[in-house]
């Protein structure tokens, strides 16, 4: 390994492992709330392909940082300011409304970075990319089938619609800022720049606003930091349940 | 010397595919590991303590909670058969596809109750033309009745493989082993 792209590489792992790894577990958190069988039965498949894909990302960023952490220890150990993962993934389930944003607004990024990552020079990230993509493309036919149902719904839930997209909107300009990291490894083939990924992601998202009668926010200040594990309180609470067994009973197994 | 015998049936690969023609899925006990296209390779190769057997296995579902069970049942039905050294290598690209499962799979699924993959895994590609015209897979035909009258009830089902459908005709719920 080229060791001037160790560290990179470990951080972009860890982006890409904790974003699905911290959305699994929001997800999660509907299993016993869901608003019909059929969608807690959704939520919880999701959440299973999300902390499946994040446990092929964090096993191999812990091999590529070489000091023996493997899965669990950067899952469960970690404190708020080492996560990696963009802020999105992070709030709250809010209402089943907001649920679907978030997951619809992450789905379409998620399914163009994957393509992307796809043609990675790192012959394991594309492999991980390749497998991630298939399940992937299934979320997104799910959750924009979601935004046209609840957006040209009811006059209750295109209300609901429109505060989740309004609140939500502010963190996906995250999703497509570069810093170093994404330079770097822009620059040795193994990652996208990510800038070059928001003219067709906001192009889908027009598009299925368009069938779900929901305006596009425009232009606006946009919130940013996760990726750099600046992060938002909801993390917090997030983590405190995730991590509260390992923490409590170090090396606990079941 | 029967002893020696074993072992050099052991060392023969279609003897080792035959055995792994008994390891069946948990959650799906009428398919064995082949018939889910799971195992890609089965060779000999030499380890640093001598010669071991490397099974490649490719996993289905990132999240499939079957995996580490059929992980297990593989090494335990190859241990039982007298194999010591072995080791399950895990290959993720090609990506695993329904296109794998063998006609013996998916006609057995069909007698399980569950309706098969229908045609080969188209490759999915998002796109949002006719969104609200969109039908997620037609034609599905009841494993019960084989009327091709069904719909989709939910994308997701029991498990990470499957969704639910419903027959028009006999109007019973079902499982589908959908197309991935």
């Amino acid at each position: 390994m080229n060791e001037k792209l160790r560290r990179p590489l470990f951080e972009y792992l860890l982006r890409l492992g904790d974003n699905v790894l911290i959305l699994g577990q929001r997800l999660g958190e509907w299993v016993g709330h869901g608003p019909a069988l059929e969608e807690e039965m959704a939520n919880a498949n999701l959440a299973l392909d999300l902390i499946g894909q994040a446990r092929l990302w964090l096993t191999y960023a812990g091999e590529v940082e070489g000091r023996g952490r493997d899965e669990d220890r950067l899952a469960f150990l970690r404190h708020q300011h080492e996560f990696r993962n963009v802020l999105l993934v992070e709030r709250p389930n809010g209402d089943y409304a907001h649920t679907i944003v978030r997951q619809f607004f992450f789905d379409a990024w998620h399914c163009l970075l994957l393509t992307e990552l796809k043609k990675s020079a790192d012959a394991r990230m594309a492999g991980i990319a390749e497998k991630s993509l298939k399940e992937a493309t299934y979320h997104l036919e799910r959750s924009e089938d979601w935004v046209v149902r609840l957006g040209d719904g009811t006059e209750e839930s295109h209300g609901r619609m429109l505060r989740a997209v309004d609140e939500l909107w502010t963190y996906t300009g995250e999703l497509f800022q570069a810093d170093a990291v994404d330079h770097a490894l822009c620059e040795a083939g193994i990652a996208p720049d990510p800038s070059g990924l928001c003219e067709p992601w906001q192009q889908h998202v027009r598009r299925v606003f368009g069938e779900a009668t929901l305006p596009v926010p425009g232009e606006s200040w946009m919130q940013s930091g996760g990726k750099q594990g600046r992060h938002t309180e909801a993390l917090s609470y997030l983590l405190a349940e995730m991590q509260f067994l390992q923490r409590a009973y170090p090396g606990a197994q079941w | 010397m029967v002893s020696a015998m074993a072992a050099a049936a052991a060392r023969d690969t279609a003897q080792i595919w035959q055995w792994l023609e008994e390891v069946t899925d948990p959650e799906i006990p009428v398919l064995s590991v082949l018939d889910l296209g799971l195992v890609r390779d089965v060779r000999w190769q030499r380890g640093t303590a001598g010669e071991e057997l490397v099974v490649t296995v490719t996993p289905t579902y990132s999240g499939c909670p079957a995996m580490d069970v059929i992980a297990q049942s593989i090494e335990q039905a190859l241990r039982d058969h007298g194999i010591e050294r072995l080791r399950l290598e895990t290959r993720l690209s090609p990506a695993w596809t329904t296109d794998w499962l063998t006609e013996k799979g998916r006609s057995r699924l069909r007698e399980f109750g569950i309706a098969p993959p229908a045609g080969p895994a188209a490759p999915r590609v998002v796109d949002i033309s006719g969104l609200r015209r969109r039908r997620p897979e037609h034609g599905i035909a009841c494993p019960r009745c084989g009327s091709a009258d069904t719909a989709l009830l939910s994308r997701f089902g029991s498990t990470a493989c499957k969704a639910q459908y419903r027959c028009n005709a006999c109007l019973e719920p079902f499982d589908y082993f959908k197309s991935h």
